[in-house]
């Protein structure tokens, strides 16, 4: 995931040779921010520098990372989608719904998938709400701004209507029905690594390697620098924006059955303001909201960065309210960094 | 430099009333690179000073410090006798120099009067005094003889309107000086005659005007002073009397250039390209931009498309590459038809299409050189999921050296390359994927003469290997570099058809432009 070459790469030999510490500080600026974080909140607190609140911690983050990531794919390409959170507590209802059971009334059963089934199922529900954003913004002309603004306003509509407003507490399955083991991804761990954490470092491998090294990656990256130059090089722009909606539908579709198993209920709530977190990391990981430039490992530092300040905080007990003014605080000055990093390099151009 | 017609260059603070503003000894660098090493010149009062000299020869550079957007690094400039300093564009204003930018500084979406008076409004008791605002912008425009009301959105204004609300702007705020950078890069020809109208009457006015254009022989028509930048050098000052065209180049280039000749020697193939009856419609109005055009291009052919603005060059060539879709016609590469192809299948077939706005549609600029150039050929160095490396750098090394970038390596920022650079890499972009038929849209725009005659010399070896070549320019001396064949276009036709010994009067007439003279 060393795909921070291509754009560090580019800047060193276009900047003369000299690398000044403050080039240093700013071009890994998340990954000092997340030290800075650990030794500040570890001195604050005795229980904070620990493995296992690590392992907690990161379980947290998987979800904002696992949003962030697919937020970076849309942002890469100029866009945004402001639907993930919705989309979260849709696709956890979703599979909800699903592990209760699906009464069919013609014949009078009621079918009972297996997990494997009810994740395919879920998944390709995020992506099919990705593929109308997509669509909306890549065919109808729709800015992504307003297209995911109103599927975050249905998604979380028909969450709601899914439930009534309610909450599917038994998602544990039943041996007799063989629908059991949905609590495994949300619990259990692999080497004492939760699952969680292991789910989004698939994705980010996945997702790393998708961006470094394939000609849909390339494609991505021309696409959101340049889309009328992208398209007339041969590159499927159209394609590559509905794709990017549709990855980010999926993401967030992984997201809600993890969060959903770790709690172990579905709520039609759950995810609300997701979109936004997810947003801050991608920023905070020094992508440009332009599109064109970010890479997985920035996005992933962003979301530890955000994840571990604000479990932070909650360990050595500061308010949530103060909480959310730190947030802000942090995102705020990642922007301004990344403003002063990418504006350097109009100049000079 | 050695070819210095008169050595009349200015130094010591200028004592003659006539000259209002002076720069002495003006360098300016940008970190290691000098833009600018100590330049003098005049500017005098009610007379037309033209600035000649290739991309990155400094000119733009000394513009911007005469109006104040950047300070030179040493140096001085001296306003009616008095050194000066001008720290911004509003000191600029107040001193009297106005700029008129290349790219247009109007608001598109606001009417005539409030871009006339953006940010210095007339205020009343009420607020805004529109009434007088408007007043004066009507009393401007009959004063530039030019039908406009104020009251009109700019963007529904022709481009050479815009262009006059423009000059407008400069003048109402009683502008003593006023540069004007390529003001008639976007511009017909009656509009250029109208410019120049305007410009013959601010001069008796007593305005000095400062001229930069790379339309050689249309900026000989006003100029009464003639400076030549090199490198950042000023190799030759001359009154206009004293000059003429090939002075001008000599100075610019330093060498008797030659853009080349059609390539030789090589048989012509079958037919390439052949459009049949290919009709586009106007994006902007009704009617239609290519009415029923018909050419034919044979394997190893270099044709050239000349005609004005507007006369549908640009449109045929977005058509034959797919990203404008006709009306009417055919379209055949090879004999097959290719109309219902995208532009990426048409890539593969082997049609490709280097656009004119290399900023907008030729580069990517969040990414390096190298990924630039390999662009358009992901597909011949990815296997399965994954792309390879080596095959990538092979490719991307190949075109470097081919179409000769002068570059700090692949992973370079496109950002740090001239203009001329940049544009190779757009070219060589599309010469890797390896075309049988290659399109350019005024590849010379924007570029200098050295970095020109490259681009027509890799044109020409291209067509000997047989490639068929069709390149579109509105600069008539262009025509006959390297073409074999020149087609005249004029309101969306094929106005006229030449060979390579036609004169330049010839194919200027059948566009239904005249020489001002």
């Amino acid at each position: 995931m060393s795909n921070t070459s291509a754009v560090t790469g580019a800047r060193k030999s276009g900047g003369k040779g000299s690398f000044s510490l403050i080039q240093l500080l700013l071009e890994g600026r998340a990954f000092f921010a997340l030290i800075a974080i650990i030794v500040i909140f570890s001195f604050l607190s005795p229980n904070y520098f620990k493995l296992s609140n690590f392992l907690t911690m990161s379980n947290h983050v998987a979800i904002y990372g696992l949003l962030a990531i697919g937020m970076l794919l849309v942002i890469l390409t100029g866009g945004i989608d402001l639907s993930v959170g919705s989309v979260l507590g849709l696709c956890g209802v979703f599979a909800g719904f699903l592990m209760q059971g699906i009464e069919i009334p013609a014949a009078g059963v009621i079918l009972y998938p297996p997990v494997w089934a009810v994740v395919v199922l879920t998944m390709a529900l995020g992506a099919f709400v990705g593929f109308v954003n997509g669509a909306l913004v890549a065919w109808f002309k729709v800015p992504a701004f307003v297209a995911t603004l109103g599927s975050l306003y249905v998604a979380r509509g028909v969450a709601l209507l899914m439930t009534n407003g309610l909450t599917f507490n038994n998602l544990a399955g039943d041996p007799a029905l063989g629908n059991t083991g949905f609590d495994w991804l949300g619990f259990n761990r692999l080497f004492g690594v939760p699952i969680g954490v292991i789910v989004l470092a698939v994705v980010a491998l996945l997702t790393g390697l998708t961006l470094m090294r394939s000609s849909f990656g390339r494609w991505l990256y021309a696409a959101g620098g340049n889309p009328r130059a992208a398209e007339l090089s041969g590159v499927p722009v159209k394609r590559v924006q509905i794709s990017v909606y549709v990855l980010s539908g999926i993401c967030a579709a992984i997201a809600g059955i993890v969060l959903s198993s770790q709690l172990t209920s579905a709520g039609p709530t759950a995810g609300t303001t997701y979109e936004l977190t997810a947003i801050a990391a991608v920023v905070v990981g020094g992508a440009s909201l332009m599109g064109g430039r970010g890479t997985v490992n920035g996005t992933l530092l962003g979301a530890f960065v955000i994840g571990f300040l604000a479990d932070g905080l909650v360990i050595i007990g500061i308010s949530s309210y103060w909480q959310t003014v730190f947030t802000g605080a942090v995102i705020v000055l990642a922007v301004m960094l990344n403003s002063i990093q990418y504006g350097g390099q109009g100049k000079r151009s | 430099m050695t070819t210095q017609v008169t050595d009349e260059t200015p130094h010591g603070i200028p004592d003659d009333p006539e000259i209002v503003l002076a720069a002495r000894n003006v360098a300016k660098s940008f970190g290691a690179v000098q833009a600018l090493k100590g330049v003098n010149f005049d500017i005098r009062r009610g007379q037309v000073t033209t600035l000649f000299g290739e991309n990155g020869a400094g000119k733009s550079t000394l513009m911007k410090i005469l109006s104040g957007v950047q300070r030179p690094t040493t140096g001085e400039l001296i306003l009616e006798g008095r050194p000066v300093e001008i720290n911004t564009t509003v000191e600029a204003r107040d001193l009297g120099i106005s700029i008129i930018h290349q790219e247009l500084s109007l608001a598109p979406n606001m009417n005539v009067r409030d871009n006339i008076f953006m940010g210095r409004e007339i205020r009343g008791p009420g607020g805004v005094n529109f009434a007088e605002e408007e007043r004066q912008t009507r009393a401007l425009m009959k004063e530039l003889e030019e039908d406009i009301d104020p009251l009109t959105k700019v963007e529904d204004l022709r481009l050479g309107q815009q262009q006059i609300v423009e000059i407008a702007r400069a003048l109402s705020v009683n502008s003593r000086i006023l540069i004007m950078d390529e003001p008639t890069s976007a511009l017909s020809a009656s509009e250029v005659e109208v410019l120049f109208k305007v410009i013959n009457d601010l001069k008796t006015k007593g305005v000095s005007l400062v001229y930069i254009s790379h339309h050689l022989e249309e900026a000989l028509t006003i100029t009464d002073h003639a400076v030549v930048l090199r490198d950042g050098v000023m190799t030759a000052y001359a009154p206009r009397n004293e000059i003429d065209l090939e002075w001008i180049v000599r100075n610019m280039v330093g060498e008797n250039f030659d853009l080349g000749s059609p390539p030789t020697g090589h048989e012509m193939g079958a037919p390439a390209l052949e459009l049949k009856g290919l009709t586009v419609p106007a994006t902007a109005s009704a009617g239609n931009a290519v009415d029923g055009l018909d050419l034919t291009v044979r394997a190893g052919e270099v044709v050239c498309i000349y005609g004005l603005m507007g006369a549908g060059r640009t449109e045929t060539m977005e058509c034959v590459a797919g990203r404008l879709n006709a009306t009417k016609g055919e379209i055949l590469l090879h004999g097959q038809e290719v109309s219902h192809l995208s532009i990426a299948e048409r890539i593969a077939a082997g049609l490709v299409l280097v656009p004119e706005d290399r900023q907008r549609d030729g580069l990517v600029q969040t990414m390096t050189v190298g990924r630039n150039l390999s662009l358009a050929s992901i597909g011949n160095f990815t296997k399965g999921f994954l792309t390879n490396l080596r095959a990538e750098a092979g490719i991307i090394d190949r075109s470097i050296r081919e179409v000769t970038v002068k570059t700090d390596g692949p992973g370079a920022a496109i950002g740090s390359l001239s203009g001329g650079n940049q544009q190779k890499v757009v070219i060589g972009k599309m010469l890797a994927t390896k075309p049988s038929v290659i399109l350019l849209d005024e590849p010379s725009r924007g570029i200098d003469i050295g970095a020109k005659a490259e681009v027509f010399r890799i044109l020409a070896d291209h067509a000997k290997d047989g490639m068929a070549v069709v390149y579109s320019t509105s600069e008539v001396g262009e025509c006959l570099a390297i073409a074999h064949r020149i087609i005249v276009m004029r309101r969306g036709k094929i106005a006229a058809e030449f060979t390579h010994d036609v004169t330049k009067e010839a194919i200027m007439a059948a566009s239904g432009e005249s020489l001002v003279a």
